[in-house]
Order: structure tokens, then sequence, then C-alpha cells
């Protein structure tokens, strides 16, 4: 195969035959070197698939076993903040895409905009999940010292919830899992969040060079791959979504 | 890069934002899918649906905002490999949770 591209490559040489400056020695060609970058980047995110999916393998395993706790505090969750999010990351999915087209075509100022769009929506993200955590602080639902099972043992102290769910008050012994409910809740929604703030502090730098030209000048491995990054954080929300906010809303 | 010239499969190829606006739209459709999904009692199809629709928006996202459609065999095989061990490690996982106190209950 790098054969066949080196031929080819070699074919239609005479437009650009002096070879771009970002080409390693160690290249053949710029196919084989966005290829191998290409390749890395997908190892890298096979190790996060496994590193998210041991969180969910964990919290299927808890859902099965303290299933009547899960339920109850999973209607803790406002769809209405899950949805919006999930729009919001979808939308900066999108305006990454176009980023990485706008950056495949050399479209300088069409990739600053994309970026910063991307940026802009991955703040909103964050500051709607602050919004969730805050209210979760609030109640008490904070897994450690000061949580509290109030909610779960006598359900209409918290008039909000109730009247949308009507839940049953729950055995003390059952109450109690709520609290690993919610824990796994903050680790996975903790570190799908932590991977937003490395994605968006990477988005400042990459805006930063997009403006100098660094992008648009063929070279556009790191837009790329930073793409992958940023969808596939995109993916593990889309299951987060489905898993915490969604599968339990009835009994 | 190359324009069109005649490269094999290994060319270059760059997602036109038609792709990319069809394949937000869908997004969004899939996202309005499952939230309407969670509001009708479904019993056991609840949760079997929403993983549905996840894994419909998951593929779709990999496909073609990963450009995994275009990409080369290499890059393929080694997503299909991932999500393979995934599936295998959370199957394994589960069947031990399952089977290690049969018969005893």
């Amino acid at each position: 195969m790098p054969d066949s591209t080196q031929i080819a490559h070699g074919a239609s040489a005479d437009a650009h035959s002096e070879q771009p400056p970002y080409l390693r020695h160690h290249f053949e060609s710029t196919e084989q070197q966005a290829d191998a970058a290409g390749f890395a980047m997908w190892l890298f995110l096979l190790t996060e698939v496994m590193f998210f999916g041991g969180l969910f393998t964990a919290y299927l395993i808890y859902r099965n076993w303290y299933y009547p706790a899960f339920v109850a505090a999973s209607h803790q969750l406002n769809v209405f903040w899950g949805t919006l999010n999930t729009v919001v990351l979808i939308s900066s999915s999108f305006t990454m895409a176009m980023g990485v087209w706008c950056a495949e075509t050399r479209r300088k100022s069409g990739l600053v905009l994309c970026l910063i769009l991307t940026f802009i929506m991955g703040l909103g993200f964050l500051g709607i999940k602050s919004i969730e955590y805050r209210e979760k602080i609030e109640k008490h639902h904070v897994p450690g010292f000061h949580y509290s099972m109030q909610s779960f043992l006598d359900p209409a102290s918290d008039p909000e919830v109730f009247k949308e769910y009507h839940d049953k008050p729950l055995a003390p012994d059952m109450a109690v899992h709520t609290e690993l409910y919610f824990s796994l809740y903050f680790l996975m929604t903790g570190m799908h969040a932590l991977h937003m703030i490395i994605g968006i502090g990477i988005l400042g730098f990459m805006i930063y060079r997009a403006q100098v030209g660094a992008y648009t000048s063929g070279h556009t491995t790191f837009v790329m791959n930073f793409g992958l990054y940023w969808h596939f954080v995109d993916i593990i929300w889309i299951y987060l979504f489905a898993l915490l906010y969604l599968i339990s809303r009835h009994q | 890069m190359s324009e069109q010239v005649q490269h094999g499969e290994h060319e270059h190829h760059i997602v036109s934002p038609k792709v990319y606006v069809i394949v937000f739209f869908a997004l969004l459709v899939g996202t309005a899918a499952t939230v309407w999904a969670s509001y009708v009692d479904l019993g056991l199809w609840n949760p079997i649906i929403a993983l549905a629709i996840a894994c419909t928006k998951a593929t779709l996202v990999v496909l073609f905002f990963m450009h995994v459609k275009y990409s080369t065999k290499l890059t393929k095989l080694t997503v299909a490999a991932g999500i393979f061990m995934f599936l295998t490690l959370v199957s394994m996982t589960l069947a031990d949770y399952i089977s290690r106190a049969w018969g005893n209950w």
C-alpha cells in the first residue's frame, strides 16, 4: 500500500516537488505521516474507551444490584438540562467537524470562527453542568459526610421531584445506596467534564495558532486529531445522557 | 494537497459540509427521539430503546464526524478491534457477576 501511494504521489510530484517543511524525514509521504498520526490518535482513544468502559460497567452492575435506589436517585437529575447539554455538545461537534473541513480546504478565517464557536459551546456545556452540580450540592446529594438521604426516605419532602415522579419512600438500607449512584454520577460526569476542560484548553491554544495560519498551509494533523478527541468526548456524553438521565424514568 | 489525482483507496477524502449538516440534523433528531421515548412507559424496552438510539448516534459520529467511513483499513480495523475488546470485557465481567452465585439463591 505505501508503495502505490509513493508511485501515485511521485506521478503528481511536479506540482509540488519540494517536500513540505512539516514532513518528517522518517516518513515517505505526507499521506503516510497523516495516516500514522491518525492511527496513533485512535490508539489513544481506545485506551480512553477502556477507561470509561470500566466506569460504565461499574454503573451497570451496581444499577442491577441496587435497582430501586438507582431509579429514585436518577429522578433527581433534570432531563431539561441534560437535553440542552446534549444539544450544545452535538452542535460543538458539528462546528468542530466544520473546522476540520476549513483546515483541509485552507480557509483560515472559517477555521478560527469554527474553533471559537466550539470553544464557546464547550464553556456553555460546563456552565450548564455547574448549574446541575450546584443543585446537587444544595440538596446534600454530594457523597461524603454531608450526604442526605432525606429525598429518598421521604420523597414528599422534595416537592419538585415528587410532583413529577411520585416515588415511594425507600427503606433505609436501600436508600443508603443512592449515595453510590451519586458517586458514580459525579465520577462519570466529572471525568467527562475534565476531558472537556482539557479540550477547551487545547482549543484556546488552537485558536491562537490558527490565527497565524498554522493549520491552513496543508498540515492539518493537529486539527484532525483534536477533532477525533472532541467527537470522542461527545460520544461519551451521548451514552452518559442515556444511562444517567433517561433509562430510569419509569420503574 | 493533490486535488483529485487517482490515488487508489489511499487518497485523502475531504468530507463535504453537506454530509456534516445532514449528520448534525440526524443527531438532533436522535436526541429528540430518545428524550421523547423516555417519557413513554415501555417497561423493559425503555433502556433498550435509549441505548439503541445512543449507539446509532455514536455510529453516525464515528463514521462521518470522525471520518472512519473514509479512512484506511488500518483505522477501520483499529476502531473495530476497540469496540470488540470493549464488548468482550463488559460481557465477561457481567457473565462473572451473573454466574458467581449460580444455584445459591
